[in-house]
C-alpha cells in the first residue's frame, strides 16, 4: 500500500441498478480485489456470491446456543427436582423427564435466537457508532434509500487510486467518490 | 389466489424511492403537522392507560378482593382477559415467520405491524398474571434462581410453563422484531432532518450501513429466527392450554384444548389485525401498500382457523357427552342453557355464524363488512375464554359449592385500561416509526420489475 493513500479508506462507486452491481462485483473480484464490500438497500442475490463471500456460520451459533439452552433448561429441572428438592409424590419417579420437555423446548428456543442475535452483532461488528463510508455525502442521500455502491478499500494490496477509479468506471458506475478515512 | 393477477401485492409503477419517502414521511412529519385524528385517538386510548393506572393502584392497595372473584370462580376477567390477548398475540409471528417460510410474498406488507401489535398484546397479558397474584410484588417467584429459602418453581406444573412460554415468546418476538426493523431505522436515520430525530433514529439503526456482507448474515440468521419462531408460536398457547386441560374441571380436562386453543390464537389474532389494519390503511393511504389481496387472503386465513374453531367446539361437545362422565355431560348441557347460555349462544354467533360470510367474494372484499366481522371474531373469541373459563369454574363437582361470577367495576375497568395501553402503544408506534418494512417492499419492487421485465426507474442514479 502506498503511503499516500492513508487519508483514504478506498473508492466508493454507484451503480444503477442490483443487476448492474453484481456483474461489477463480479468482476471486481475477478480482477483480484478482495478488501471490498458492496452496499444496497436491500438484499440482493447473488451479490454475495460475486464478492466471494464464505457461507455464514451463524447458524452454527443458533445451534450452539439452542444446544446450550436445551441442555442447561432439562439439567436445572432434573437438578431440581432430583438432587436439590426431591419431593415424593406417591412414589412416582423424581426424574419425570416428560413433564421438563415443555421448558427444555423453550429455554432451547430463547438460547437459539440469542445465540443466532449476538452472533450477528459480533459477525456485523454493530453497533458501529462510526464507519468512514458515511463520509460520503452521496451514500448518506441514498446509501439505505436507493443506491447500490461497490466499495474497494485502500487497504487492499491491488488498491491504486488512479487505476482503481477508471477500473471502476469503466465497469459502468455512474459516480465514483473518494472515502475519506 | 384465483385472484393473484388482478390484485397485486404492491401497486404498480412504485420506485425503490417513492417506497421509502412514502412510508418513512409518516412517522418523520413534524409534531405540528401530526394528523388530528391521530391526536384524537391518541388522547382518547391514553385516557384509557391512565384508567389502568388508576384501577391498579386502587387493585394494589386493597388486594384481588375487589374483583368479582370468589370460590369456586377463582380466575375471572384477569385470566380470560391474558388469554384473550395472548391469542392476539398469535398472528404477528404467525403472519412473519410461517408465512416467511412458505414464501408467501404478501406477507411483506402486513408482517412488521402485525409484529408490533404482538408484542404489546403480549405485554398486556403479561401483566394479567402478575395483578390477578394476590401478593404481586412476589411474582419474580416463579423465576428459578438459587434463593435462601433452598425453593424451586414447580416444574411439573403447566403454570410455571407457561412463565417459560410466554417470556422466550415475548423475547423472541421482541428480538425478531427489532432484528427486522433496523434496516429501515438506518432509513429513517438517513432520511431524518432534524439533529435530535436523527441521533435517536442513529442509535436504534446501530450504525447500519446496508453492507452486503451484513445482508448476508442477517438473511441467514433471519430464516433462521422464523424458523425457531414457528414452532414457538404453536408452544405458546399450547402451554396456555394445558394450565386448564391439565385441571380435572368438567369442560377443561380435554386432550383437543392445543390445538384448538391455537386455531383460536391465530383466529383471534387475525381478527386483531384486520380490525387495527383496515382504519390504518385508510387514514394513512397505505391502499397501494396494504392492497385489497391482503385484506382478503387475511379473510381467507381467517374462514379457515375458524373452521378449525367451529370444529373444536364440536369435538369439545361431542367428548362431554362421549366422556360419559355425568359432570362433564351436566357442564356442556350447562352451556347451552344454564346461567351463562346466552354468552355461549353468542360466541357460537360470532365465531361460527358470522365468519361464513367471508365465503361470499363480495363480503370478503368489502372493506367495511370485513372490518366488522373482525369486531364479531375479536367479541366472539373474548366470550369462548370467558365461556371456558368462568362457566366452567361456575359449575364444579360440589353442588353446594356451586356460585356464579359477575364482574365488578374493577375488572372491567382493568380491561378496558389494557384496550386503552395497548391503542396507546399502537399509535404511538405508528407515529414514531415505519409501520411497513421498507426495505422487504424495495425488495417487492426489485423482484416485480425482474418478473415484468421492466426495470425501476431509479430517478436520480447520478446524484442529486
Amino acid at each position: 500500500m502506498d503511503k499516500k493513500y492513508q487519508t483514504i479508506y478506498g473508492l466508493l462507486a454507484r451503480f444503477a441498478d442490483p443487476e448492474m452491481l453484481v456483474s461489477a462485483a463480479q468482476r471486481a473480484a475477478e480482477a483480484g480485489y478482495r478488501r471490498m464490500d458492496a452496499y444496497t438497500p436491500f438484499p440482493v442475490e447473488g451479490l454475495a456470491e460475486a464478492l466471494r463471500l464464505k457461507p455464514s456460520i451463524l447458524p452454527y451459533a443458533v445451534l450452539a446456543g439452542g444446544i446450550t439452552g436445551g441442555l442447561l433448561g432439562f439439567l436445572m429441572q432434573v437438578y431440581a427436582t432430583v438432587v436439590s428438592y426431591p419431593l415424593n409424590i406417591g412414589g412416582r419417579p423424581l426424574n419425570s423427564w416428560l413433564a421438563y420437555i415443555p421448558i427444555t423446548f423453550e429455554l432451547t428456543v430463547l438460547l437459539a435466537a440469542f445465540g443466532g442475535i449476538i452472533g450477528l452483532l459480533i459477525a456485523t461488528r454493530l453497533p458501529q457508532p462510526y464507519h468512514p463510508v458515511f463520509n460520503v455525502e452521496d451514500f448518506q442521500k441514498h446509501g439505505s434509500q436507493d443506491g447500490f455502491y461497490l466499495g474497494i478499500e485502500a487497504s487492499d494490496p491491488d488498491f491504486n487510486l488512479p487505476d482503481t477509479r477508471k477500473f471502476l468506471e469503466s465497469l459502468g458506475a455512474t459516480l465514483v467518490s473518494e472515502i475519506e478515512a | 389466489m384465483a385472484n393473484s393477477k388482478e390484485i397485486p401485492v404492491l401497486q404498480p409503477g412504485h420506485t425503490y424511492r417513492s417506497i421509502t419517502e412514502q412510508i418513512s414521511d409518516i412517522p418523520l412529519t413534524r409534531v405540528k403537522n401530526t394528523p388530528r385524528g391521530w391526536w384524537i385517538g391518541f388522547f382518547l386510548a391514553f385516557l384509557g392507560t391512565l384508567l389502568l393506572m388508576y384501577a391498579v393502584t386502587i387493585l394494589f392497595v386493597n388486594g384481588v378482593g375487589i374483583f368479582g372473584i370468589n370460590i369456586p370462580v377463582g380466575w375471572g376477567f384477569d385470566i380470560v382477559n391474558f388469554v384473550w390477548w395472548i391469542g392476539i398475540g398469535h398472528a404477528g409471528t404467525l403472519i412473519s415467520a410461517i408465512l416467511l417460510l412458505f414464501r408467501q410474498e404478501w406477507r411483506t406488507s402486513i408482517n412488521r405491524f402485525a409484529e408490533a401489535m404482538t408484542l404489546f398484546a403480549v405485554a398486556n397479558a403479561g401483566l394479567y398474571p402478575i395483578l390477578h397474584l394476590g401478593r404481586p410484588w412476589l411474582a419474580f417467584y416463579l423465576i428459578p434462581y438459587p434463593n435462601s429459602q433452598g425453593l424451586w418453581p414447580q416444574f411439573r406444573s403447566p403454570l410455571v410453563w407457561d412463565v417459560f412460554a410466554i417470556t422466550t415468546y415475548m423475547l423472541v418476538s421482541l428480538l425478531f422484531w427489532y432484528m427486522g426493523i433496523v434496516p429501515d431505522l438506518a432509513t429513517m436515520r438517513d432520511r431524518a432532518t432534524h439533529k435530535l430525530v436523527r441521533l435517536i433514529y442513529g442509535i436504534m439503526a446501530l450504525g447500519w450501513r446496508s453492507s452486503a456482507r451484513h445482508w448476508h448474515h442477517y438473511k441467514s440468521v433471519y430464516l433462521l429466527m422464523a424458523a425457531l419462531a414457528t414452532p414457538l408460536v404453536i408452544s405458546v398457547h399450547s402451554i396456555v392450554s394445558m394450565d386448564f386441560a391439565y385441571g380435572l374441571v368438567p369442560g377443561w380436562h380435554s386432550t383437543i384444548f392445543p390445538p384448538y386453543f391455537v386455531a383460536g390464537a391465530v383466529f383471534s389474532g387475525f381478527a386483531m389485525v384486520l380490525t387495527l389494519m383496515i382504519p390504518l390503511r385508510k387514514v394513512y393511504h397505505l391502499e397501494d401498500f396494504i392492497t385489497q389481496r391482503h385484506l382478503e387472503n387475511m379473510a381467507k386465513i381467517l374462514l379457515f382457523v375458524g373452521l378449525i374453531v367451529a370444529y373444536g367446539y364440536l369435538m369439545e361437545n361431542f367428548s362431554g357427552w362421549y366422556s360419559g362422565d355425568p359432570y362433564e355431560r351436566a357442564n356442556t348441557i350447562d352451556r347451552f342453557v344454564g346461567a351463562y347460555a346466552p354468552l355461549y349462544w353468542g360466541l357460537l354467533f360470532s365465531n361460527v355464524v358470522v365468519p361464513q360470510l367471508i365465503w361470499f367474494k363480495k363480503i370478503r372484499t368489502h372493506n367495511v363488512a370485513l372490518f366488522v366481522i373482525a369486531i364479531f371474531v375479536n367479541v366472539g373469541m373474548w366470550l369462548e375464554r370467558f365461556i371456558i373459563i368462568v362457566q366452567s369454574l361456575s359449575k364444579d363437582f360440589l353442588p353446594s359449592s356451586w356460585h356464579l361470577y359477575t364482574p365488578s367495576i374493577w375488572d372491567i375497568a382493568t380491561f378496558a385500561g389494557t384496550i386503552g395501553l395497548f391503542l396507546t402503544l399502537i399509535f404511538l408506534f405508528v407515529r414514531v416509526l415505519p409501520a411497513i418494512s421498507i426495505f422487504e417492499l424495495r425488495e417487492l419492487v426489485h423482484h416485480q420489475a425482474e418478473t415484468t421485465g421492466e426495470s425501476v426507474r431509479a430517478e436520480s442514479a447520478t446524484g442529486d
